[in-house]
């Protein structure tokens, strides 16, 4: 039982109010400000109802609600074009309504690449059973058999007499289907309607243009930094000045001065003031005195010391090897035998807008206005850390600033619930960018250990990998117990999350003897911790890419061969195991990629040049689940500033079936230049008290300055059977996030020489191993 | 707190704010302006931009005091009549934003770049825009609409010039 479904309910009965439910709920947000959805309590929508699913309305237009958020990448756009594909309604005459946890079933928001490659399953589904239904429908009120009607933009036409005809709106307009759904969890939820053939999908394949991106270029767009309540109040953390410190008190007189204070709130180490404006907010936690008592030990060593403290520690876990042949004797008899390390730093979420939500807590109840990419998540852990029961609490999903994986642990979503459950008034949260940069989850750090040993003829016959990851306690989803404020109230789990999972290569080389493995270590302070560690896009394949496919080039040169070739030579040995066709089809990638490019073959380096600005290319490529990318870049690198300019990119792309080619395209690019911020400038810096990157500054990220000039996303389909009907869609938000660090690298090194094995490839330390070449 | 007027959009508002509140709280808490946003406080990422005498200004570093009777045009105030700028026209075409969130500087930057300089260079493009950042790392996208609305715009005061974009 829903809200939701209420208002149907009510609709079917109500027939004036046709037209003014249903617009209601096509925008939540303005809904509940109305309190049109009601006072609550707010159960699970059931997704074993069809009605939960889809709504079309009497003027034959659809609205689709899903329990996903689209973080920027158009998964809202293209949700719309699979369901109104197998529902078979004009595209421009649907909606589609995300991730309030009241009015969309729970798909557990975004997160995983999954959007399509899991979650557009059912949703096609449910799409196809409501055609079904309104197809039976049609069949009875024009008496004719199914099998005898066409149906094209929600309009149904006897197909021997295209006069006789009805629309989805005369059907069903304002009433519930009251049609039951099948399967044992919303992943699995289906009715009796087949799926469409790809080849019968005709919004499939289409570039529709973003339905979000007018309201985000006119200003008009309402975010969930723009909610504004009556009787709100803006709060400001103070957070601790030295990782790990304990409070000892408060003086409160030193902020009763500031304009518009209302209140301190403290418990624990978790400290907030409370005002009525904004900005007195931020200048009360600024004036705050408070007194902290020092951690007795170092939280964490200093950043330049990081890998050797890593290196040192006794890992909180050990990984189980992956193992393929017998490594030791592989390298034993190998002709040539190749070592390198490599070190990939903490880097940040460190999202363009700082962490922030609104809580309102009417009718003792909460309502929680966020962009939680997981806002089902919000709503449950809240509930828990609160001790509220769960219907009682609701999300509301509403846009803001990205951060690839940061709200996942949605720390101002928790604290505003507190704070307005404290104060018993709305309250706005906000941190500061200091607060965000310092504060926020972040990618764990790698240390990774390559050995690889080839033949007399120069075949890879044996590769190693073995890992260190800094990711014990690694946050999970929104849970009660592990975000910020509930680890600083002590209300925190007695176990840490293990951290490190699946942390190997994925590229699909068939080598006899293999063996991959990676183990977790952790920093002296586990909890209450900037340098906690959450899921940065991907999570951790950058890293692990950087390392695999930066010694796959010096295994190449080793065996002085062209690194392309050397690749597909591996990709195409012997070998049985090759699930989801990823082999065949890392072949066709590759393959496409050096094709755009225009790959000659030849060894790297190329010949050192003698002018200011050395140029090379590098090659990598990389798996995520069932999706492939292979990108190659040409740099520049300048021998006397030891900057590095990526001045083209191409990328071959397969994630299967693809439902918009240029928001993939757009997706594509996007993750590129985010894991090219990351090869060249990103690292967090810290002190043995303290994060030392606080800001833009001390944070350096990628800028107009670094962008390449061109950019090329081949889109490739390498399915053995490209023409099967039942082609899946996969995922593609993070895959094109791994390869290009290592790319990066290649090129540096096709270009000087010089190989890079640490992670950022600042001017300074570009510079500095250039010069030890005597580049 | 004092009372200070702002023309904003072409509107006159008097607000009852401490001096030195920034522009920025002024516009969004008390005029329920939703373009220009905080992303950092401290002037470095672009996405609290305004523009105040054909300036890109960065409204979270500017107080409210110090722009008293100026003219300040927010993202809300750049469409004409309901007819978009030839930037946000071209924003669409690109389909440039993920997110988003930064993209009120991203525009507002532009616009003071071109306001300027019609026809600017990918060099003056890319050092005019250095110091806007975007963490969805839209950088591309972003340059080539503002190529897009430099055609558009030269071409609408050069009558005699065909649209290439």
């Amino acid at each position: 039982m829903s809200t939701r479904r209420d208002f149907l309910k009510q609709s079917g009965l109500l027939v004036v109010g046709l037209g003014v439910v249903p617009d209601a709920l096509a925008d939540p947000l303005a809904a509940a400000a109305q309190g049109a959805l009601g006072p609550g309590p707010y159960p699970d929508v059931d997704f074993r109802q069809l009605d939960s699913w889809v709504v079309v309305r009497p003027d034959n237009t659809a609205t689709f609600y899903v329990g996903k958020t689209d973080l920027g990448q158009g998964t809202g756009t293209a949700f719309r074009q699979i369901m109104a594909d197998e529902l078979d309604m004009a595209y421009e005459r649907t909606s589609v309504v995300m991730g309030v946890t009241d009015v969309t079933v729970d798909q557990g928001g975004s997160g995983g690449s999954d959007a399509l490659q899991t979650d557009g399953w059912p949703m096609r589904r449910v799409a196809a059973e409501a055609r079904r239904v309104l197809l039976d429908m049609a069949s009875t009120r024009l008496s004719v058999p199914v099998a005898q009607l066409t149906v094209s933009a929600g309009v149904v036409s006897v197909a021997a007499d295209p006069t006789r005809r009805v629309t989805y709106g005369e059907l069903i307009g304002g009433r519930r289907f009251n049609v039951t759904l099948r399967g044992d969890n919303i992943n699995a939820t289906t009715g009796m309607a087949p799926l469409k053939p790809v080849q019968q999908m005709k919004y499939v394949g289409q570039s529709f243009k973003r339905d979000d991106i007018p309201a985000k270029v006119d200003g008009s767009l309402r975010w969930a930094v723009d909610v504004r309540l009556p009787g709100m109040v803006h709060a400001r953390n103070v957070k601790p000045p030295v990782a790990g410190a304990t409070l000892v008190s408060i003086d409160e007189a030193s902020v009763k001065s500031v304009p518009g204070f209302v209140r301190v709130v403290s418990k624990g180490n978790y400290v907030a003031v409370v005002c009525e404006r904004e900005e007195q907010a931020i200048q009360a936690a600024r004036q705050l005195k408070v007194n902290w008592q020092k951690p007795a030990t170092a939280p964490f060593p200093a950043s330049e010391n990081l890998f050797t403290f890593m290196r040192a520690a006794m890992p909180t876990a050990m990984g189980t090897p992956a193992a393929v042949g017998n490594l030791d004797s592989g390298l034993a008899s190998a002709a040539t035998r190749v070592e390198a390390e490599y070190e990939v730093p903490f880097q940040g979420h460190v999202s363009i807008g700082p962490a922030h939500a609104m809580a309102d807590p009417s009718n003792d109840q909460l309502t929680i206005y966020s962009n939680d990419m997981k806002s089902y998540g919000l709503r449950d852990g809240v509930a828990r850390f609160l001790q509220m029961p769960r219907d009682r609490v609701r999300v509301m999903w509403m846009e803001g600033p990205q951060a690839y994986g940061r709200t996942a642990a949605d720390d101002a979503g928790f604290e505003a619930a507190f704070l307005a459950k404290e104060l018993g008034r709305p309250v706005r949260v906000q941190w500061m960018r200091n607060e965000e940069t310092a504060w926020d989850t972040k990618g764990p750090a790698f240390t990774m250990k390559m050995r690889g040993g080839l033949d007399a003829q120069g075949s890879l016959v044996a590769l190693d990998y073995e890992a260190r990851i800094a990711d014990h306690n690694h946050i999970g989803y929104n849970e009660f117990d592990t975000v910020l404020i509930a680890q600083l109230t002590g209300q925190r789990k007695t176990t840490p999350a293990r951290g490190g999972g699946g942390a190997v290569p994925s590229e699909m080389y068939a080598v006899p003897n293999q063996r991959f493995v990676a183990h977790v270590v952790g920093m002296p302070l586990v909890w209450e911790t900037p340098l906690r560690t959450g899921n940065l896009r991907d999570p951790n394949g950058p890293q692990v890419a950087f390392a695999s496919e930066s010694f796959m080039d010096e295994l190449a040169v080793a065996a002085n061969a062209d690194p392309v070739a050397f690749r597909m030579k591996a990709l195409a040995a012997s070998t049985t195991e090759d699930s989801g066709f990823k082999r065949a089809r890392s072949i066709a990638v590759v393959k496409a990629a050096a094709e755009k490019y225009g790959w000659d073959t030849r060894p790297s380096p190329k010949r050192v040049g003698s002018g200011e600005v050395l140029s090379g290319r590098g090659f990598a490529y990389a798996v995520r689940s069932q999706t492939i990318a292979a990108q190659i870049v040409d740099v520049e690198v300048n021998r006397r500033t030891g900057r590095v300019f990526v001045k083209r990119i191409v990328c071959a792309h397969d994630c299967g079936l693809v439902v918009n080619p240029e928001g993939l395209r757009r997706t594509v690019e996007g993750a590129m230049l985010h894991s090219l911020s990351r090869a060249l400038h990103e690292e967090v810096t810290f002190d043995t008290e303290k994060v030392t990157s606080v800001d833009w500054a001390s944070y350096p990220t990628l800028t107009h300055a670094d962008t390449p000039e061109s950019i090329d996303v081949v889109i490739v389909n390498g399915d053995p059977n490209p023409n099967r009907p039942d082609l899946p869609h996969y995922g593609a938000g993070e895959t094109a996030c791994k390869p290009l660090l290592a790319a990066v690298a290649n090129a540096i090194f096709d270009a000087t020489g010089v190989r890079i094995r640490r992670v950022p490839f600042r001017n300074a330390r570009v510079l500095a191993a250039l010069k030890t070449a005597r580049v | 707190m004092s009372n200070f007027t702002l023309k904003v959009n072409g509107a006159t508002h008097t607000v009852d704010v401490e001096p030195a509140t920034p522009l920025l709280y002024v516009l969004r808490n008390d005029l329920g302006l939703q373009g220009p946003r905080f992303g950092c406080g401290l002037g470095q990422c672009g996405a609290c931009t305004v523009i105040i005498a054909g300036q890109a200004v960065r409204s979270c570093v500017r107080a409210v005091s110090t722009v008293q009777g100026a003219e300040v045009t927010t993202l809300e105030g750049l469409s004409q009549g309901g007819t978009l700028h030839p930037l946000q026209q071209a924003w669409i075409e690109e389909q440039v934003p993920q997110c988003g969130f930064c993209q009120n500087g991203q525009i507002m930057t532009a616009k003071a770049l071109l306001d300027r300089n019609p026809s600017p260079t990918d060099a003056q493009i890319r050092q005019g825009m250095a110091g806007t950042l975007c963490r969805c790392m839209t950088y591309y996208r972003i340059q080539a609409a503002i190529k897009r609305a430099s055609k558009t715009i030269t071409a609408q005061t050069d009558p005699t010039s065909e649209v290439l974009a």
